[in-house]
């Protein structure tokens, strides 16, 4: 029973995918592929689909892996069931919050959760920038447009706040660099 | 504007310009939530991304949850949550049942490149935004310099170490730090 199946295994990926959809890759990888419902190389050309679509990778997954299993009503289940894990953990926290928050023990984990967490996106922030301008990182050989536009890009958005209080923001951010990425890789 | 609709159309619209997962999502949700509309204040869009990194599931899912939950309860969860997932859910809908070859569309592969650029810098900022609000002590920031080394080594090195490991370790020191100056005051007999 195919609906049966994407409800489970995608209840599965929601349920068990901590620190977003990239730690969360080899888990989905595994479940995909032994339901059968995509190959491998099908899998990742549907990861770059989800990476160059609007909204989260994991959902964007469930809900082509549903539609391609059972049409509609599939990305249906397939998509609520990644998603109702993630809504009735954050519920449940929500709850029990205001008592959990002011537990010392508690504090104690979360002054340390902030600054690891931090790291990670800053890292995640400038790998992400290293791999766009070096052309993958270990080659080495910068690749000087993706340079130059990334460092207009940046002067765009983080000076725009030196003139205008806010700057512009991420959503106008994401325009232009969809138009410069035509303009300029298009040529 | 009713606050439900206005959830569902404000994270309508954050979802509908999320590019390249959730990370690239704490800068839009700050812009709008935090400066814009003044649903959250900074110290609790901290909270959240903690806690969306230390629950299952996708961050963009358990973000959403969160604002719309703290504006409007149960009600208000469930439209914002709604809200952020039904462009990805539309786009994707779209694009398998119509377009096979979807990334050889060479306009929209070379705005994908143009967008990439800018995901790299927005998550930047989100980091750049968390320095700002992380306390100047040499914990906080020891802890922050070794999770971006840490996280560097297994990028580069492509260890099948998740980011889990890291967060782990973190709340394993500032745990063990804490107690072991709890018992060093009961120790001097300070409160």
């Amino acid at each position: 029973m195919i609906f049966l199946q994407l409800l489970i295994g995608f209840l599965q990926v929601g349920l068990f995918s901590f620190g977003g959809a990239y730690a969360a890759i080899p888990l989905i990888r595994s479940v995909v592929l032994s339901y059968g419902w995509l190959d491998d190389e099908m899998l990742t050309y549907m990861i770059a689909v989800s990476e160059s679509t609007p909204g989260s990778i994991m959902v964007n997954l469930a809900t082509y892996v549903g539609s391609s299993q059972a049409g509609l009503p599939g990305a249906l289940i397939a998509t609520a069931a990644v998603v109702l894990p993630a809504f009735v953990v954050i519920w449940l926290v929500m709850v029990l919050l205001k008592k959990l928050l002011k537990n010392p023990y508690a504090q104690a984990v979360l002054r340390g959760l902030k600054p690891c967490i931090t790291g990670i996106v800053l890292e995640t922030g400038v790998f992400m920038i290293l791999q766009n301008c070096m052309g993958g990182v270990r080659q080495g050989s910068p690749d000087w447009v993706s340079l130059a536009v990334t460092a207009v890009l940046a002067a765009i958005y983080f000076g725009s706040r030196r003139i205008r209080g806010k700057g512009i923001s991420p959503i106008a951010l994401i325009g232009i660099a969809a138009l410069a990425g035509v303009a300029v890789y298009g040529i | 504007m009713p606050i439900l609709l206005d959830l569902f159309l404000t994270f309508f619209r954050i979802g509908l310009f999320t590019f390249g997962g959730g990370y690239a999502m704490i800068s839009l949700i700050d812009d709008t939530c935090v400066e814009r509309k003044r649903w959250i204040t900074r110290d609790e869009m901290m909270d959240i991304t903690v806690i969306a990194e230390s629950t299952p599931g996708p961050i963009a899912i358990n973000c959403a949850t969160f604002v719309g939950y703290k504006q409007k309860g149960l009600p208000g969860a469930a439209a914002a949550t709604v809200g952020v997932v039904v462009p990805s859910f539309l786009v994707i809908l779209l694009i398998s049942t119509f377009l096979d070859r979807f990334l050889e569309i060479t306009w929209i592969a070379h705005a994908f490149q143009g967008i990439k650029l800018a995901v790299g810098i927005l998550i930047l900022d989100a980091a750049l935004k968390m320095i700002r609000h992380t306390e100047k002590k040499p914990l906080p920031l020891a802890i922050m310099g070794c999770a971006a080394v840490g996280m560097l080594l297994i990028d580069l090195l492509a260890l099948r170490v998740s980011s889990i490991a890291l967060m782990l370790a973190a709340a394993v020191v500032s745990l063990s730090v804490f107690l072991c100056r709890q018992l060093r005051g009961k120790g001097a007999g300070k409160p």
